[in-house]
């Protein structure tokens, strides 16, 4: 290996010229030849390490790269304390605990308590709505229909993800307001004794609409996940119940659920998570009252996320600051769900690398 | 005389009954057409609601009485199996609805304005009475922002997927990887805060005789921050697809690790990269929240990235859905139809280059 390769010319030559490689190795009074290029002999070793190359050269570049992800989220949560600090020091409630939002005024007063509420019920509710139609059309896109009719339905509910959200949040307001408040009329009517649907109106821009267009938003999440889990159900798994004599939704409810249950509770997770950071469309269909109730069909609801993109064109330095304190509660509600979720996926290697 | 060959008496070995018994379609529509009436007759009798009540109540005395017939005829597992099978196929068709009723709003309200003049005019010097403006300076503003934020998430990403599928071992390479996966669970709103506690409002100053700046490469960072870990993991998925011996082969001739990545791994993987970075570009380019905090939306036309205020189309739709102008709907409709079809354009094309990929499972 010691040996370089170019050398092996002059090997030809004959005995003299052998032993001076001979006795350059022994006397080392000549500093041997840095090799720069790719070696030259098919025999010959590998190049030297240098101390700089391009491949740590390389390795560096994309180790930085890996590592800006770590970087981006501990910033995050850098500036956003940073500024939400000397709004919460100004501020003269209880941020936790009071209600309404008024921090531009001279004395601001703000609390997250009826936000934060808001975020929580219309993204559970969502999720109600959401999570049993999509484990349905899951079920349905995995085992019963047929393969002709189950890959354009697939494609057509990614491209219901990809539709932006503001188009969403259009569509609630102008066209499904409707008919979500005569059904709010209806239940007001005939189910009026029951506090969730109690009240006089007036009806409509409710805690309801917002969230079935939050779970028309998280469906196709779910769906898409919880439909890669069904399918890795291993076939034999499945073959050996029907083999028993079940029928198809007995083979379904002792094979495939249990095996999908770690990843249908992560994709549910993770539609929360993103019915939980919603913005647009929130701020577009809830009737933005500062209140904690449990009234779905009067006009009211808020989130913390809606609150962020309706109050922010007129907040001043310290209005900017209770944003950004709110946004803060946010990411950490959002980080810890998300973090849940993955935990979960993590858990089950076989998961891993496909639900993305 | 064998026990095989004897006839159990009373039960007649007959092509009818070597089968389980089935429910006649027959059956099956008489149960529906029961149903529609009875809940017609409940629901319009009493007055206690419209068409839709009908549905909602036939839907469900249809299973009740599929139940009891199939129970009668097939037995009750049989039965069960039926009533899931059909909710399933209504889940399915319970969620199509909204989406048609989301194609045909877009395509009948969008239609209104989609003229000349919406695409080559702005919102400057329009009042809340004239007819006409257009997006000109938001279309500008969508392309200049998703563009800068994809020169800047690609080369980042892609080099942060190299690095956890070629280089990253141990523990450090399994956070990166955990906290790619949360980082795409972050709100985009959150993201929109980062950018303008982080850019606007501490390091634009610096720039702009210390006054804050609202600008379109605030929105791009946001739009950065956004994209990164979709393209991160996207091409990770795609570097693990690529053979193994593929890159044996390549070291085995002697090529270094960082020339076998550049020009043996990522030219395999191609196909699948570009179809990931079309995703995040099509998802990246629909997002308001951040645009909104940071970019300022001005009204008029700013080719300047840098320099002031921009729009974008996400935004300028919601810009007008809040404008208390008469026709303020039709502009908002006609650019909610533009950014679909340009997300649609981009999501399908992305979809088809990946069936083009030979690497894809």
């Amino acid at each position: 290996m010691g040996d370089d390769p170019s050398r092996s010319a002059d090997a030809n030559a004959g005995g003299p010229v052998v032993t001076t490689s001979h006795s350059r190795a022994a006397g080392g009074g000549v500093p041997p030849t840095p090799l720069d290029g790719p070696p030259l002999g098919g025999g010959g070793g590998l190049p030297r390490k240098a101390r700089f190359s391009m491949e740590t050269g390389f390795r560096g570049l994309s180790t930085a790269a890996g590592a800006m992800v770590l970087v981006i989220i501990i910033a995050i949560a850098i500036f956003l304390v940073s500024k939400a600090v000397p709004a919460l020091n100004a501020n003269t409630e209880n941020f936790l605990s009071y209600k309404t939002w008024f921090p531009n005024d001279a004395e601001p007063k703000f609390g997250i308590a009826a936000l934060a509420f808001g975020t929580v019920l219309t993204s559970v509710i969502a999720l109600l709505v959401a999570v049993p139609i999509a484990l349905g059309i899951a079920l349905f896109l995995s085992h019963y229909a047929p393969k002709r009719l189950a890959t354009p339905l697939g494609f057509v509910i990614d491209l219901l993800a990809a539709v932006p959200s503001v188009v969403f949040g259009l569509w609630g307001r102008d066209v499904f307001l409707n008919p979500v408040r005569d059904f709010s009329v209806w239940l007001n009517t005939y189910f009026g004794w029951v506090p969730i649907f109690g009240g006089d109106g007036p009806f409509g821009r409710s805690i309801l609409l917002g969230s079935l267009v939050l779970a028309i938003m998280v469906l196709p999440i779910v769906t898409s996940l919880s439909r890669e889990v069904f399918q890795q159900t291993p076939a034999m798994n499945e073959e050996a119940a029907l083999a028993l004599g079940a029928t198809k939704w007995e083979m379904i409810r002792t094979t495939v659920l249990p095996y999908g249950k770690p990843g249908v509770i992560a994709a549910v997770m993770l539609g929360l998570g993103r019915a939980l950071g919603e913005t647009i469309a929130l701020a577009l269909t809830l009737g933005t009252v500062f209140e904690i109730s449990f009234n779905v069909i009067e006009n009211g609801g808020n989130s913390i996320a809606a609150n962020i993109a309706n109050t922010f064109g007129e907040a001043n330095a310290t209005g900017r600051g209770a944003l950004i304190a709110s946004g803060l509660v946010l990411f950490a509600i959002t980080l810890v769900v998300n973090m849940a979720a993955r935990a979960i996926i993590y858990r089950r290697r076989e998961f891993r690398d496909s639900a993305a | 005389m064998s026990l095989l060959e004897k006839t159990p008496t009373g039960v007649g070995m007959t092509p009818d009954n070597i089968r389980a018994r089935k429910l006649s379609v027959v059956v099956n529509i008489g149960v529906a057409v029961l149903a529609v009436l009875l809940s017609a007759a409940i629901v319009l009798g009493a007055g206690i609601g419209n068409w839709v009540l009908v549905i909602v109540v036939a839907a469900a005395l249809y299973l009740v009485g599929l139940y009891a017939a199939a129970s009668q005829v097939e037995g009750r597992r049989a039965a069960r199996d039926r009533i899931w099978k059909a909710l399933i196929y209504s889940a399915c068709l319970l969620a199509i609805l909204p989406l048609a009723s989301v194609v045909w709003t877009l395509i009948s309200k969008g239609v209104e304005r989609l003229d000349g003049n919406f695409f080559s005019t702005s919102m400057n010097n329009i009042g809340a009475r004239d007819p006409m403006g257009g997006a000109y300076h938001a279309i500008i503003g969508t392309l200049e922002q998703v563009g800068l934020a994809t020169l800047m998430a690609v080369p980042l990403g892609v080099l942060g997927a190299i690095y956890l599928v070629e280089y990253g071992r141990g523990r450090f390479a399994l956070t990166v990887r955990f906290f790619v996966d949360v980082m795409t669970g972050i709100p985009s709103i959150v993201a929109g805060l980062f950018v303008l506690a982080f850019w606007v409002l501490i390091v634009s100053p610096w720039f702009n005789n210390g006054t804050p700046r609202f600008s379109g490469f605030a929105a791009s960072l946001a739009l950065t921050v956004l994209m990164l870990p979709t393209i991160v993991r996207s091409t990770e998925e795609m570097l693990r697809l690529v053979p193994g011996p593929l890159r044996e082969g390549a070291y085995a001739l002697g090529v270094p690790q960082w020339k076998t990545i550049l020009r043996v791994v990522l030219p395999t993987a191609l196909p699948g990269i570009v179809t990931g970075i079309m995703l995040a570009v099509a998802r990246a380019a629909g997002e308001t929240a951040p645009v909104l905090l940071v970019a300022g939306g001005a009204a008029a036309i700013n080719m300047d990235p840098f320099g002031g205020p921009q729009s974008s189309l996400a935004l300028y739709v919601y810009q007008q859905a809040g404008d208390a102008s008469r026709y303020a709907p039709a502009r908002a409709w006609t650019a909610a139809l533009t950014l679909v079809v340009l997300v649609l354009v981009l999501t399908i094309a992305a979809k088809l280059l990946a069936r083009r990929n030979q690497l894809s499972r």
